[in-house]
């Protein structure tokens, strides 16, 4: 008989990245929900729209750099990158809005670093952080939640509001839109509005929260990150809290506001830009929640989350230099 | 007894219990011995017989002129019918020197007597009646067990015996703790003696149950000072640093032997062997190996003679299925797949895994590394998988070598762990292959500057010598000029003065005065 002789070892491997991709975006299902839930239908349509042109734009990328094409775009990792920033914009964004952001995280943030796993900035965050700098007006409108809203939006008229800018007869976009409730960070006199605005973030936060914990019990993410993550930015919120408490925002806004816990389940923890090693992913986690609570308190944009991952990403390599676990017998 | 834990480790299934079903068998003897002369380190051993030479089982039919290696010898009696180049045991399939037995089914054997009471030889008789007996590590590595049980920089105060054999499918050392519980124990007994070792140690794993028990009834007998260690059943715990650590909480340094920290760890089977050696005076002829996997039909393990073909062990097992698919000397996570089965069973032979279609994965693309630290999760020495796997990809040596790639004991856990199916171990391999290539050609290079400078200096100083020389012949011809001119100047002097009488006159003198 004569035999094939690959090398050792020979077990399958228990797990497969696109596999893992796939997991990580049905995790996001619960938050997707919530999103729907309270700011109606157009979190979807914003979905559809970034996928459409996160997979346009990787399938050009591959054959423009020669690649083989099936494997990598069917891999998942465009597909996240997608969802993760269009869950991120405003629901009612123009439909180039998510468009652009999806095509510059996938062409500049990924494939221009030499495709998956060798970007040094998380994609979607690349794509939200143009899209923010370069269109701050719609990137920063708002849908009110559904029970503050006066008349909720059908998913027809969602989607022309999207496509064509058309509302329904009396409804403008200023009537429909707020800023959202940390933008009241900024502007302490609208403070007041803050416990009842927040509400339908906590239920967005919660649904990510859910789905962050279920990757956790699968242990598709790494633990540290969150922990330090909403550790750090706990922490932080507390000491401010404590030294004014007559100015809320209380730490439980923190967590429950904005992007904070999408940010430390599924932003943070994307392996290929966060820290590798057990300390550094520590490092990694805490630095961001702390840049989130800096940038929150101090810094120019209303939420932080997506400018703290980007730094701690530039980072990670040093992080992990001089993190280096003692190897066996050294 | 405390245990401590190494970082990582794999949790695998084992598939033990495919080959522990039936109940273990002697293989018969094949028509045919075949016996590799090239051994481990690269030496050819040599031949003790002539082509057409009757041998008898025992004897020894070859040796490593060095006496590095331990000698081969005979498994069965017949005659010596070819010393030719054959194909290896080996992934790449090449070939080399084989001595060829016909056995002649007399098995005719040379009388071999051991030794009364080992308590009563030194360590030294000992250790070369080991030697004698061709006896090398059993566990899979072949080191010559004599060299391992020296005397090293500093005495061995523990002795560990490891039946951990952590790797899935393999249970040739379950199989003989079950039912050579007595030797692997009395084996024990004489390394002890011979390391002088303060405590013995064998480590099993914790669900070899049938083993644990009848290694407990064999010490109800006697030999009650070896302890009975149950070890958490974690890939690769059977791995020789790993369960040193497992053990002692100590580390075996990097680049260094177990005897550097006063451990010695050898494999059950070999202490077996040394017991058979020592009492019986038995040279090691045949070992227990595991046939399994889904590729055969009846799996079990078999006492099986040294020398004896593959395909010969196949068919004692029922032969193939028709899913055979790869033939694995050794186990899943390190074992080498053979190119084809007319091969023989060599002393370091543990199993053979004759995997089944859909056993094991189909080699499959690579898909780019996510640096999810899966693989750093795993690696029991520690490292960072994804790191080496990027400077040994990229030929940055330097680079991993800093971050310790020679430590790498390519167990395989962070390939198995990667979901992106990086052949991680196959890079390790051959990023270690091209370090030490390239140290070979520094060493090389280093030799030659040395020869060279060397030389240069051999010139500078023969140029120093001739210069000196030279100048000395110079300064003689100097002084005899000077000598010259003082005489010529005497002379003068005297042709000016009156003549006198020289006290001694010079021969010449007076001839030229006397006319
Ligand atoms: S397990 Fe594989 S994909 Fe993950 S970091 Fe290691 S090499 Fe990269
Ligand atoms: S093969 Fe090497 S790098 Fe991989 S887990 Fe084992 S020791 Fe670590």
């Amino acid at each position: 008989m004569r035999f094939a002789t690959p090398p050792s070892p020979y077990l399958a491997p228990a797990r497969h990245t696109p596999r893992i991709m796939a997991e990580v975006s049905l995790a996001l299902v619960p938050g997707l929900a919530a999103l729907v839930v309270q700011f109606g239908p157009g979190v979807l349509i914003q979905c559809l729209v970034a996928l459409v042109a996160a997979l346009l734009a990787e399938a050009a990328a591959l054959r423009l750099r020669g690649r083989p094409s099936a494997a990598t775009l069917w891999d998942g990792s465009a597909a996240l990158t997608a969802v993760l920033l269009a869950v991120s914009l405003p629901p009612l964004a123009p439909v180039w809005v998510a468009g652009f952001g999806a095509v510059f995280a996938i062409l500049v943030g990924k494939q221009l670093y030499g495709g998956l796993g060798h970007n040094p900035f998380n994609p979607a965050m690349v794509g939200y952080a143009v899209l923010l700098v370069s269109f701050p007006k719609p990137m920063t409108a708002w849908l009110a939640p559904l029970d503050l809203s006066a008349a909720p939006l059908g998913f027809a008229e969602t989607w022309n509001a999207i496509f064509q800018r058309e509302l329904p007869e009396g409804l403008g976009f200023d009537a429909l839109t707020l800023a959202t409730p940390l933008d009241s960070l900024k502007n302490p006199s609208a403070s007041a509005a803050i416990p009842s605005v927040g509400a339908g973030w906590a239920w967005v936060n919660s649904g990510f929260l859910l789905g962050g914990l279920w990757l956790l019990g699968r242990k598709l993410i790494d633990w540290r990150i969150p922990v330090g993550f909403l550790g750090a930015l706990s922490a932080c919120a507390l000491m401010a809290f404590l030294w004014d408490a007559a100015h809320p925002p209380t730490p439980l806004f923190h967590l429950f506001g904005g992007a904070t816990m999408l940010g430390a389940f599924f932003i943070a923890t994307d392996p290929v830009t966060a820290a590798t090693t057990p300390k550094g992913r520590w490092i990694h986690g805490a630095g961001c929640g702390a840049l989130v609570f800096a940038i929150r308190a101090y810094g120019g944009y209303p939420d932080g989350v997506a400018f703290a991952v980007l730094l701690m990403n530039l980072a990670a390599p040093t992080l992990d230099h001089y993190t280096r676990p003692r190897v066996y017998g050294t | 007894m405390k245990l401590w834990n190494f970082h990582g480790g794999l949790r695998l299934d084992g598939h033990k219990q495919d080959s522990t079903q039936l109940p273990p068998r002697t293989a018969a003897l094949p028509a045919r011995l075949v016996y590799p002369l090239p051994q481990r380190g690269g030496v050819l051993a040599q031949a003790q017989v002539a082509i057409g030479e009757r041998v008898l089982k025992n004897q020894v039919i070859a040796r490593d002129p060095l006496d590095q290696q331990p000698p081969l010898h005979a498994a069965s009696s017949g005659f010596v019918v070819a010393i030719e180049a054959l194909p290896l045991p080996h992934p790449s399939g090449l070939s080399d020197l084989c001595l060829v037995i016909e056995t002649d089914g007399a098995d005719e054997a040379l009388a071999c007597s051991g030794v009364e009471d080992f308590r009563q030889h030194p360590p030294a008789a000992l250790r070369r009646l080991i030697h004698e007996a061709g006896i090398v590590g059993l566990g899979g590595a072949a080191f010559p067990t004599a060299r391992k049980i020296a005397p090293g920089s500093r005495p061995i105060d523990t002795l560990i015996l490891n039946g951990a054999e952590c790797e899935p499918y393999i249970t040739c050392d379950d199989s003989l703790l079950r039912h050579h519980a007595a030797a692997v124990l009395a084996g024990g007994a004489i390394l002890r003696h011979i390391l002088g070792a303060g405590r013995v140690w064998l480590a099993v794993e914790n669900e070899r149950t049938e083993a644990l028990a009848a290694l407990r009834s064999a010490q109800a007998g006697g030999t009650g000072d070896i302890e009975i260690v149950p070890v958490p059943t974690l890939y690769p715990t059977g791995g020789e640093k790993q369960l040193i650590q497992v053990l002692t909480g100590r580390e075996v340094p990097n680049h260094g032997l177990p005897a550097d920290i006063g451990v010695a760890c050898l494999n059950v089977g070999t202490a077996a062997a040394v017991y058979r050696a020592v009492v019986h005076g038995q040279p090691l002829i045949e070992r227990i190996v595991t046939v399994t996997g889904r590729g055969v039909r009846e799996p079990r393990n078999f006492l099986a003679r040294i020398g004896t073909p593959i395909a010969d062990l196949i068919g004692q097992a029922g032969g193939y299925t028709e899913a055979a698919e790869r033939l694995i000397l050794g186990g899943p996570m390190m074992g080498h797949a053979l190119p084809r089965d007319d091969l023989p069973l060599v002393k370091a032979a543990n199993c053979l895994l004759i995997a089944g279609r859909g056993e094991f994965l189909a080699e499959t693309r690579a898909l780019p590394c996510i640096r999810c630290g899966a693989c750093a999760e795993v690696c029991p020495i520690h490292l960072l998988p994804q790191q080496l796997y990027w400077y040994s990809r990229s030929g940055q040596l330097e680079r991993a070598a800093d971050h310790q790639l020679s430590a790498c004991i390519e167990c395989g856990c962070c390939d198995v762990a990667c979901p992106s199916r990086i052949p991680l171990v196959q890079h390790f391999r051959a990023a270690k292959g091209l370090a030490a290539a390239k140290q070979r050609e520094r060493e090389h290079a280093d030799h030659a500057r040395q020869r060279h400078e060397a030389r240069a200096a051999r010139k500078a100083e023969e140029q120093r010598e001739r210069a000196a020389a030279a100048q000395r012949r110079k300064a003689n011809l100097d002084k005899a000029a000077a000598v010259k001119e003082a005489l010529a100047r005497a002379k003068q002097k005297r042709a000016t003065k009156a003549p006198t009488p020289s006290p001694e006159p010079h021969p010449a003198d007076s001839e030229a005065s006397e006319p």
